[in-house]
């Protein structure tokens, strides 16, 4: 084997080339390969985030859901209070009117009655006079005999 | 010389073929004083120190361009979104030598990314030469030189220039960044108050320097045999007629891990080696 110049010659070019390698290879690609690394743990990070936030969505939403059923509820229970209160209230007040109805009805009736009594009365009166005019004839003093037909219509 | 070659066209034997496929195309100054290409082994040994490989140099600048032409055509439309085909696999790449550095190297040095990446790709494409066919880029040097005897080595690894030329390179990072972190006081303490204390001194020395100077030579060598050895057997493989075929193939299955697994082991010593640097025991 011939040692010679050639070392000084490789060891030059050895420089040469890691010299340049430094300056235009390695900082490119590593700083490529740097901002992929962030680049991703950013979109892991960002996935984390965002099924929390889905998390924390679907909670949220549920519990709304929860809340809306139990108001929900709340508004037919109280509806249906509200409806039977009306109801009952329709009832008492139909009773009272029918009541008010048949009072009216039974004040009239004795209204009635007692205005067909009077003229029953009067018209008895009439006739039992009549009828006494008829037996006694013309012998009756027409004055005198009033006084008694009151007397007896009143007694009826 | 001239002859000799000139018979080999015919009768080629084997031992001239794997010794020319040995030899690299060395430039520089002739005995009598001349400069040019050597012409033998023998030649260019007589040239010395202040001699070229200029195949092991030509492969290793043009893979090296490659590597970083790739990487820089790779991330021009790149994004930091969902990555296309070819950016992902850059990207993996780096990732895998990021996470190497991650795990070896403690300290904060802007350095050490690039350098584990240029190391380990560039290594990766030099290694991989040696899958290509042993002829074929000698083949073609030659035709382009229109020279049949041109020696051309493809595989810069298989040049002990080349590796020590990496090895001593993170050597002197060692050293610098050593000293840089720890002080030229602390760095030389390490040597001469350890293990033992300073009572121990020339114990220390002995047992301390030999294994920092082994770094860049283990580094080298490993990287350098691993393959000249896997040339030389591809060499052999390339002998023996068609069986060569099957053969070539096994063997090449075989060092696709040896390639990758010699990439990775020098990028990763590197890392460790400059991590020790830049920690106090």
């Amino acid at each position: 084997m011939i040692l010679n110049a050639t070392i000084i010659g490789q060891s030059i070019a050895f420089f040469v080339f890691v010299w340049f390698c430094m300056k235009y290879v390695w900082p490119p690609i590593t700083s490529i390969l740097e901002e992929r690394q962030t680049k991703i743990a950013e979109g892991l990070e960002a996935a984390d985030r965002a099924q929390r936030d889905l998390n924390l969505a679907q909670n949220k939403a549920a519990e709304e859901l929860r809340d809306a059923k139990q108001q929900g509820a709340q508004l037919i229970e109280q509806a249906n209070k509200r409806a039977n209160q009306i109801v009952d209230e329709a009832k008492d007040k139909a009773r009272e009117e029918g009541q008010r109805l048949i009072a009216g009805a039974q004040a009239e009736i004795e209204m009635e009655l007692q205005r067909a009594k009077e003229d029953l009365r009067a018209q008895v009166a009439a006739i039992a006079v009549a009828g006494a005019e008829k037996i006694l004839e013309n012998t009756i003093d027409q004055a005198a005999n009033e006084e008694l037909m009151k007397k007896l219509a009143s007694e009826l | 010389m001239a002859t000799s070659h000139e018979t080999v066209e015919t009768a080629q034997t084997a031992a001239d073929y794997v010794g020319h496929h040995l030899g690299f195309l060395t430039f520089g100054q002739h005995a009598d004083g001349s400069w040019g290409f050597a012409h033998s082994i023998d030649e260019a040994r007589e040239m010395g120190f202040w001699a070229i490989n200029v195949d092991s140099m030509l492969i290793s600048v043009l893979l090296g361009i490659i590597f970083v032409a790739v990487f820089r055509f790779g991330i021009k439309n790149a994004t930091s979104g969902k990555p296309s085909g070819f950016q992902n696999f850059l990207e993996i790449i780096v990732e895998f030598v990021q996470s190497n550095v991650k795990n070896s190297f403690y300290a904060k040095n802007e350095l050490i990314g690039p350098l584990a990446l240029t190391i380990f790709c560039w290594i990766f494409l030099m290694n991989t030469m040696d899958l290509v066919p042993v002829d074929w880029i000698p083949w073609l040097a030659q035709t382009v030189a229109g020279d049949s005897h041109l020696f051309f080595r493809a595989v810069p690894t298989a040049d002990l220039n080349i590796t020590l030329g990496f090895a001593i390179s993170v050597f002197f990072l060692i050293i610098f960044y050593s000293i840089k972190i720890k002080g030229l006081g602390g760095f030389l303490g390490e040597f001469a108050f350890h293990p033992f204390g300073k009572w121990a001194l020339p114990l220390n020395l002995i047992l301390e320097l030999p294994g920092f100077l082994a770094k860049p030579v283990s580094l080298a060598l490993r990287l350098y045999g691993n393959f000249f050895a896997g040339e030389l057997i591809f060499l052999v493989i390339a002998l023996v007629g068609y069986w060569q075929l099957p053969l070539h193939f096994g063997w090449s299955v075989f060092h696709i891990l040896v390639i990758t697994l010699q990439a990775y082991l020098f990028m990763m010593l590197t890392i460790v080696y400059l991590n020790q640097a830049h920690t106090t025991h």
